[in-house]
């Protein structure tokens, strides 16, 4: 058998192809979104608030109705009333109303930037135009931009409808959801420790930062059937939600995934999509929706700001004894940040035997947040994984050595409760410590060293797949998971080891919605995992299906026949073996076309752990922080292709340590944004980074063909902590608050400075 | 609406004639009217490079230049780079390194690589990360891009600088011998 989980014998899977589509996308031919274009195509724009809370009191369209070249315009009243409740739609369970609203305000506006109006015409400058000539009135309302401010009693109220369990019915609020996780006793557990850290922590929010903004192309035909071409990390998704917003029938509406540049959660939600499609709808002609990177920033993504305390205590000899945290984290305008995963992610790695975590979703006048790889973690192994080196500082004990001591693996029980399955968490660290970064000496003043784990869940959810047997003995492999980093290649290599075939002899199409079975989101990391294994599985069938009909050649039964090495053969006198191209030859006399179909619905995942170590040298002056060395160990369970994982591996450093150092929102007094561009919304660079080293861990998850664990997030998870703690090593101070960028972390450090002369001048006269 | 003007540029190579109106930029004249959709828009104020262009054989957001100032100007895109039987030596380097993974920042990122290699054959890293500075990318990290423009630079500097086709399963052992190379041969922070 080709494949196999054990990881002997792969001749493509491990390899570095070049990727399928990859010609197309250093040629410019490769069509984004936004690069879509059809005969009369008409150009949208959104109106966006200019206020971050208040009421809607008219909308005034006559004006831009007028001038020429505008053909439609449309308000939230276009859209039909949805009930304020979560549904069920397709997969997820979404509260329609919301989503709708966050679409198009309806009545009232929740942030700066909120959608309030949309113009089509016929050039975006019209459309623009058009939209400087809508009046709207507006009753402006008093704000709360951070969670401490929306949480205290009489705090002005976002939705007038939000209740929650424990503040009972009859409450307005605005925190939408407390959770709590308890196990052991908090208090034995803390009086055991000998050592106890606790310190409060706030991150700042962030942009997924895409470099493609969002984009959508509708196309409505008068028989009620539309068609979306858009960048999305999920065609199901679009179709489902459009349908739900539109109040459309699902199956009337076709949604064609384009190239997409990024998304990094960021764009498994809709924006445009349905406006795209009413505005297709009203005027009779195509339209295109795209957003300015000012939109995209005041009104997409960000994942959340949060607050988090975080109380951990360990024995003189590094033995973890209780854990006590206090999150809270910004939703945006509508419930549902991610303090879920933040609390279950927090001290996942560790087995602790008394926990106590409150975690609270609350909802502030910002954008609503949108997922952002490994949504909330990050904020969490902030908290978490400073107090944990601080916790290994004060015992004594080497870090990566207090980390494997107390680390999670086969049967420690997950903070939800059930035990994780093999997991390769201490693997990531050991291997940290065996790298040769780890080994080197970093010299010099004002220079430091730091490191951190992290841990993400990844799902694994539903997928399609067909493997075609073309005549000339190639295949192709027909998937509904948009390739945002090179997944492609991974799945024409999966199908490739299956069926002995040489990778350049498998094409991978990635299809619209009509043309494959139902698809989760390319997002949760699930992409290699879920319809990797849906590939493999239907390349099996595919290779069944082979073997019968080399058994009908050959007049033998099907289990008579052998498949090795790419050969089809049997016992016998004198049958020579068949390649799969020999076979494919013959299969329109042998019963006719062959198609290897499969779907899953992977229920178990493969969790995922990565561990960070980082150098820094910090400037005494001016508290600018670079990074002069990075290395990332990370389980893979299976690395299909392994420059696509590196890439992963490096490019979560990378927005991890643009999270740690330089990126936030930053809002004014009335909270507008005021960074909604990207000289201001500060990415890493080129020049902010160097090399990033990367160790591959491959520690199997158990029951998927190919051993594969999603690998798209977790690497974003420690960089925060493992830099603050390179700081802290660097120049004696503990950075409480995200992100470390030079004037704050400056200020800190005059502060020690400061404070140290002062208690030097108490002591000593 | 301001009156449409006339405007003659060579662009990739050919003598090329469109109307444009006063206020278009140039990345607007290019995918909009001439279907040159390989120039992205990213953030239209000059901060993501994914716009890049070369214009009289220097580097320049095309986000930041109007339509009508492109008159007389000798401009490449990315749909230029490769000869219809052959990549770009940076573009077959990018394939092989991995160096892209959404693909978005691709075209800019090889526009600023090509304007970098046709004066200076053998760059540095500083050089090259200084060279690609205005180019954001999100997805890499920019490891594998500075590694693929080194490699390219190193064959260029070698006389193999012919790209091949861009055949699929080109790739493993050349990307690994070469970022190998590239590890021996410079000193990694």
């Amino acid at each position: 058998m080709a494949a196999s989980a054990n990881g002997q014998g792969f001749k493509v899977i491990g390899s570095r192809p070049v990727r399928h589509d990859g010609v197309d996308k250093v040629t410019g031919r490769a069509k984004y979104g936004a690069d879509y274009s059809f005969p009369g195509m008409l150009f949208g724009k959104v109106l966006r608030s200019p206020y971050a809370h208040a009421n809607i009191k008219s909308i005034k369209t006559d004006k831009a109705a007028a001038l020429p070249g505008v053909k439609a315009i449309i308000t939230a009243h276009d859209l039909p009333a949805l009930p304020d409740k979560m549904e069920q739609t397709g997969e997820q369970a979404i509260n329609l109303n919301q989503l709708s609203a966050n679409i198009l305000a309806r009545d009232k506006v929740l942030y700066d930037g909120h959608a309030v109006a949309v113009v089509a015409a016929t050039s975006p400058h019209i459309a623009e135009e058009a939209l400087r000539l809508i009046d709207v009135d507006y009753d402006v309302l008093p704000l709360v931009m951070s969670v401490e401010d929306a949480m205290k009693p009489g705090a002005p109220i976002l939705l007038p409808g939000l209740r929650n369990k424990e503040e009972g019915p009859d409450k307005p609020t605005n925190v939408a959801t407390h959770i709590q996780f308890k196990r052991g006793d908090i208090a034995e557990g803390f009086k055991t420790a000998d050592y106890v850290v606790e310190r409060e922590f706030k991150t700042a929010m962030v942009h997924q930062g895409y470099i493609e903004p969002h984009n959508a192309v509708g196309v409505y035909n008068p028989d009620g059937h539309a068609t979306i071409y858009c960048s999305t990390q999920g065609t199901f998704a679009v179709r489902s939600l459009s349908a739900a917003v539109l109040g459309m029938p699902e199956g009337n509406i076709k949604v064609v995934p384009a190239e997409i540049g990024g998304g990094f959660g960021g764009k498994l939600t809709i924006y445009l999509e349905p406006l795209a499609v009413l505005l297709s709808k009203k005027t009779g002609r195509p339209v295109k929706l795209t957003m300015t990177r000012a939109e995209v920033l005041r009104a997409t993504g960000p994942t959340s700001g949060s607050t988090i305390r975080c109380k951990i205590g360990c024995t003189k000899d590094g033995k973890l004894t209780a854990a006590e945290v206090w999150m809270a984290y910004e939703a945006g305008a509508f419930p549902g940040s991610p303090v879920g995963a933040g609390a279950m992610t927090i001290v996942a790695p560790y087995n602790i035997p008394n926990l106590l975590i409150d975690a609270y979703d609350v909802v502030v006048n910002r954008p609503k947040t949108a997922a952002y790889r490994a949504p909330g973690a990050s904020n969490a192994a902030m908290a978490s994984e400073t107090v944990i080196d601080e916790l290994a500082d004060k015992s004594g004990i080497d870090p990566c050595d207090f980390r494997i001591m107390n680390g999670a693996k086969e049967g420690t029980a997950q903070t939800a409760g059930p035990p994780f399955r093999r997991i390769g968490f201490i693997e990531t660290v050991e291997a940290i410590k065996n790298s040769p970064h780890y080994k080197s000496k970093l010299e010099g003043a004002n220079r430091g060293r730091g490191m951190a784990s992290g841990f993400w869940f990844n799902v694994g959810l539903q997928s399609s797949a067909i493997v075609n047997i073309h005549t000339d003995g190639t295949a192709s492999v027909v998937i509904g998971s948009v390739d945002i980093g090179g997944t492609r290649a991974a799945q024409a290599m999966i199908a490739a080891e299956v069926l002995g075939l040489d990778v350049i002899d498998v094409r991978p199409l990635v299809t619209d919605t009509d043309s494959i079975g139902h698809t989760d989101v390319t997002g949760g990391s699930r992409t290699c995992f879920a319809t990797g294994w849906a590939v493999h599985d239907a390349a099996q069938d595919a290779l069944r299906q082979l073997k019968e009909r080399a058994a009908k050649l050959w007049e033998k039964k099907p289990e008579e026949v052998a498949f090795s090495n790419g050969q089809f053969s049997t016992d016998g006198n004198g049958v020579k073996p068949m390649t799969v191209k020999e076979l494919a030859g013959r299969l329109a006399r042998t019963g006719g076309p062959i198609a290897g179909r499969a779907t899953v619905n992977a229920r178990s995942v493969g969790p995922a752990f990565a561990t960070t170590l980082v150098d820094v040298e910090v400037d005494p002056d001016t508290g600018k922080v670079s990074i002069l060395r990075a290395t990332v160990a990370q389980d893979a369970g299976k690395a299909i292709h392994p420059s696509y994982v590196e890439g992963q591996m490096q490019g979560g450093t990378a927005q991890g340590i643009g999270w740690a150092l330089n990126e936030e929102y930053f809002y004014d007094d009335r909270g507008i944004l005021r960074n909604s561009g990207l000289l201001d919304y500060r990415m890493p660079t080129c020049l902010d980074l160097p090399l990033i080293e990367t160790c591959i861990v491959e520690v199997p998850t158990p029951g998927h063909p190919l051993g594969v664990r999603g690998v798209g997030e977790v690497s974003i998870v420690p960089p925060l902590a493992a830099v603050a703690n390179a700081i802290a090593h660097a120049v004696g101070v503990r950075m409480g608050e995200l992100p470390m960028s030079p004037p704050r972390l400056l200020k800190a450090m005059l502060g020690k400075k400061n404070g140290a002369e002062t208690q030097a001048a108490a002591a000593g006269r | 609406m301001a009156k449409k003007a006339v405007v003659e540029a060579t662009i990739n190579g050919e003598q090329t004639e469109f109307l444009c109106e006063p206020r278009q930029s140039l990345l607007e004249v290019l995918r909009d009217e001439l279907d040159l959709t390989g120039s992205k828009e990213g953030c239209l104020t000059g901060d993501c490079g994914a716009c890049t262009v070369i214009v009289d054989g220097r580097p320049l957001c095309s986000c930041l230049m109007l339509g009508v100032e492109a008159q007389g100007k000798t401009i490449q895109t990315v749909e230029g780079l490769a000869t219809p039987d052959s990549l770009h030596v940076l573009q077959q380097k990018f394939l092989e390194h991995a160096s892209l993974q959404c693909g978005i920042c691709t075209p800019g990122f090889l526009m600023s690589a090509k304007v970098l290699l046709d004066h200076n054959t053998r760059p540095t890293e500083a050089e090259i990360r200084y060279a690609l500075a205005g180019n954001l990318c999100r997805c890499t990290g920019y490891d594998k891009i500075v590694r693929a423009v080194t490699d390219a630079a190193q064959t260029l500097a070698s006389g193999t600088g012919k790209g091949s086709a861009g055949r699929l399963g080109s790739g493993p052992s050349a990307a690994e011998s070469t970022s190998q190379q590239f590890l021996q041969g410079q000193e990694v922070k």
